[in-house]
């Protein structure tokens, strides 16, 4: 099956920190970055109104203007994490800007199901490996999909939750439009059997 | 098993089972109505046409424009004041895509174009007991009628426009219940705000909404759609209310309604939970002591009676909000000063929504320095408005009287609040920057807003309505 995205297993990476709780789909991409007609190129639109000054020069000390994109595929955000609205431009300009994975103590339902699409990882983690996250920013993390591992650098281990499917996905690079395309003799069925 | 009480969720669920979830499945869940709008589709239809497919069921995809829409006229020579050339090739490349693939466009011209969540129920396209999506987080709104209704991504919009359905695991159920009766001047959009800040900002993730008891029975469908509307700024999935007699009546003679509307509507009735239904979750709110609301923060559940001071910051979280919305904790809320009134969105843009305003606005006129963007949410709201007269009520007062759309409701369409700048919105976001850079959005109710754009600071509506 045709995938939108490469396979995920294991990486290990340096995490960004964003320790404010309830990042809404606002601010990880304003509104007005909304008109355009691809996936694509969002990566510098990400968190725009807390990345630039007003005439777009990059704030010096905020975390995305900071890091090394390549070194730095997992974003840590603060309590509750995705709400708002159901932009997939969101976890687009996460994963155009180099993020592999979020993590949070909450993430929103409809970020996450987008995020699942796009071979963004979403962790719910408790909030004592939050804790330990927010206070060792500099620390290396290791996701290991293939047994729901994620691993901090002090050695812990938490096992996370992720949906079924939408791991197999993952892992296997299966896409889901095609997994329903796939189930469209069950549909007539279905509508056959329903038709008003 | 089939005797076993069911939940309205329950129902609308089972019904609409392709094929249940398992363990490592999720369930495929039929879609009867799917709703499209310019912004989050460009790329859906690229995902299809990428495989060679067309849209599968035309008959039940339903498109507009509005988000992306300017709410000023076109000048003489037709050509529409776009924000930028980006927005107008979106609003073309949905033309396109809906001409291409034999869906019907509710667009420019059409007298049925409005904001998605005002359209669908207007058309009578959304009806009690309809699975209802949309890429727009809003379309719970549509669970006022009885419907499971959600917002979906771009790729799920895909899936849809691919094979009519969609991937999905059952979410949890929960039950709210507002007992009581509301006081005068408190309306649908203050019992939203009571139960979101009772719930919390993430406190809905992973639920099924349900609303019911005496306060949801009393409500008009504006006021219905107001609370389903605000349900995902819980972050609940979906809300939901049990088809009634009022939900009949309001369907009623809409342009694609049921032909055998008796049958139809004696169905719907059968959709209520049924008594013993079980629930994940339950809540019970006293509806008789609720007040005009609004928020004091950046999140919607940050929101208190507006009788009451601005509260003081509990935690870094509220601080940063008061901080951002240049709120003093203990402030009473009548002290900041509003520069911008926003009426509209698909919260509070229907009729009900302009009447409550424009009664509190009629013979009166907005405070020096207020600037009031008045925007129905559809072009039939639009024109029964007009009908009514109320456009003059609103532009008489000062306010201006614009094109249907979202507006700065999402501010994408170049209706911005300055920066800094304190705008009364009955929108559903306060999100920083929701409505332009540097915004401060406080939500409330139409009343409020038109109290709060009369006396040029935050007020209560009731203030007006006791002496008017
Ligand atoms: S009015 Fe606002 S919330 Fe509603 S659909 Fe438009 S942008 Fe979204």
């Amino acid at each position: 099956m045709a995938s939108n995205q490469e396979p995920i297993n294991t990486f290990s990476s340096r995490i960004a920190v964003l320790p404010e709780a309830n990042i809404d789909t606002d601010q990880i991409i304003p509104a007005r970055f909304l008109t355009t007609t691809s996936r694509k190129g969002l990566g510098v639109a990400a968190f725009n109104d807390w990345r630039y000054e007003k005439d777009g020069t990059p704030k010096p000390d905020f975390i995305l203007n900071t890091i090394d994109p390549e070194e730095h595929r997992v974003l840590v955000g603060g309590n509750n994490f995705g709400c708002g609205s159901s932009r997939e431009h969101a976890p687009w300009a996460l994963t155009d800007y180099g993020f592999k994975a979020v993590i949070s103590t909450e993430i929103a339902d409809i970020f996450t199901s987008n995020s699942l699409k796009n071979g963004l990882l979403p962790i719910v983690v408790t909030p004592e490996i939050h804790e330990n996250l927010l206070k060792n920013p500099q620390q290396r993390v290791t996701i290991d999909l293939e047994s729901n591992e994620l691993r901090l650098e002090d050695g812990t281990v938490f096992i996370f939750k992720i949906e079924a499917f939408a791991r197999q996905c993952l892992l296997e690079g299966v896409d889901a439009m095609g997994w329903l395309i796939n189930r469209l003799p069950a549909i007539e069925t279905y509508e056959n059997e329903h038709a008003a | 098993m089939s005797d076993q009480p069911k939940s309205l969720f329950d129902k609308v669920w089972e019904k609409h089972i392709v094929e249940d979830e398992s363990a490592d499945r999720p369930a495929v869940l039929y879609i009867d109505l799917h709703l499209v709008h310019e912004v989050t589709s460009p790329q859906a239809f690229s995902a299809i046409e990428e495989r060679g497919l067309k849209v599968r069921r035309p008959d039940r995809t339903f498109a507009t424009l509005d988000h992306s829409t300017p709410t000023l006229p076109p000048n003489e020579k037709g050509e529409r004041p776009y924000f930028t050339a980006d927005a107008k090739n979106q609003v073309e490349t949905l033309e396109r895509n809906t001409k291409n693939h034999g869906v019907k466009l509710f667009g420019w011209g059409s007298e049925n174009r409005g904001v998605v969540h005002v359209m669908g129920p207007e058309m009578g396209l959304t009806q009690p007991g309809m699975t209802v999506v949309c890429g727009d987080s809003h379309t719970s709104t549509h669970g006022a009628f009885g419907c499971i209704a959600f917002g979906i991504g771009t790729s799920e919009v895909g899936h849809v426009l691919a094979t009519q359905c969609l991937a999905q695991r059952k979410p949890k159920t929960m039950r709210i219940t507002v007992t009581g009766e509301l006081q005068a001047g408190v309306s649908g959009k203050d019992v939203a705000l009571t139960i979101i800040n009772r719930l919390g900002f993430g406190g809905g993730t992973g639920y099924a909404l349900e609303y019911c008891g005496p306060v949801i029975d009393a409500l008009d469908m504006e006021g219905r759609m107001t609370v389903c509307n605000l349900s995902i700024e819980a972050g609940a999935r979906c809300g939901m209310i049990a088809p009634d007699q009022k939900t009949i009546e309001w369907l009623r003679g809409r342009a694609y309604v049921p032909s055998d509307y008796e049958a139809a509507a004696t169905e719907w009735l059968k959709l209520k939970s049924d008594d013993g239904a079980v629930f994940d979750d339950e809540i019970t709110i006293d509806g008789s002591v609720i007040e005009p609301m609004a928020t004091w923060g950046t999140t919607p559940d940050q929101g208190a009676p507006i009788s009451q001071a601005v509260p003081v910051a509990s935690n870094e979280n509220e601080a940063k909000a008061l901080k951002y919305m240049h709120f003093g904790g203990g402030d009473a809320r009548g002290l900041a000063k509003v520069d911008v009134v926003f009426i509209g969105s698909c919260t509070n843009g229907r009729m009900a929504d302009l009447r409550a305003a424009a009664e509190i606005m009629k013979g009166r006129h907005i405070a020096e320095g207020v600037r009031m963007l008045v925007v129905p949410g559809s072009e039939q709201v639009r024109a029964e408005a007009v009908a009514e007269g109320l456009d003059k009520i609103f532009t008489d007062a000062g306010a201006e009287w614009r094109l249907p759309g979202c507006s700065m409701c999402i501010a994408m369409n170049g209706d911005f609040v300055q920066p800094g700048q304190l705008a009364v919105s009955t929108s559903n976001r306060n999100f920083e920057g929701r409505q332009g850079p540097g915004a401060r959005t406080v939500l409330a109710s139409p009343a409020t807003a038109a109290a709060s754009a009369i006396a040029g600071h935050i007020t209560d509506p009731r203030t007006y309505l006791q002496s008017a």
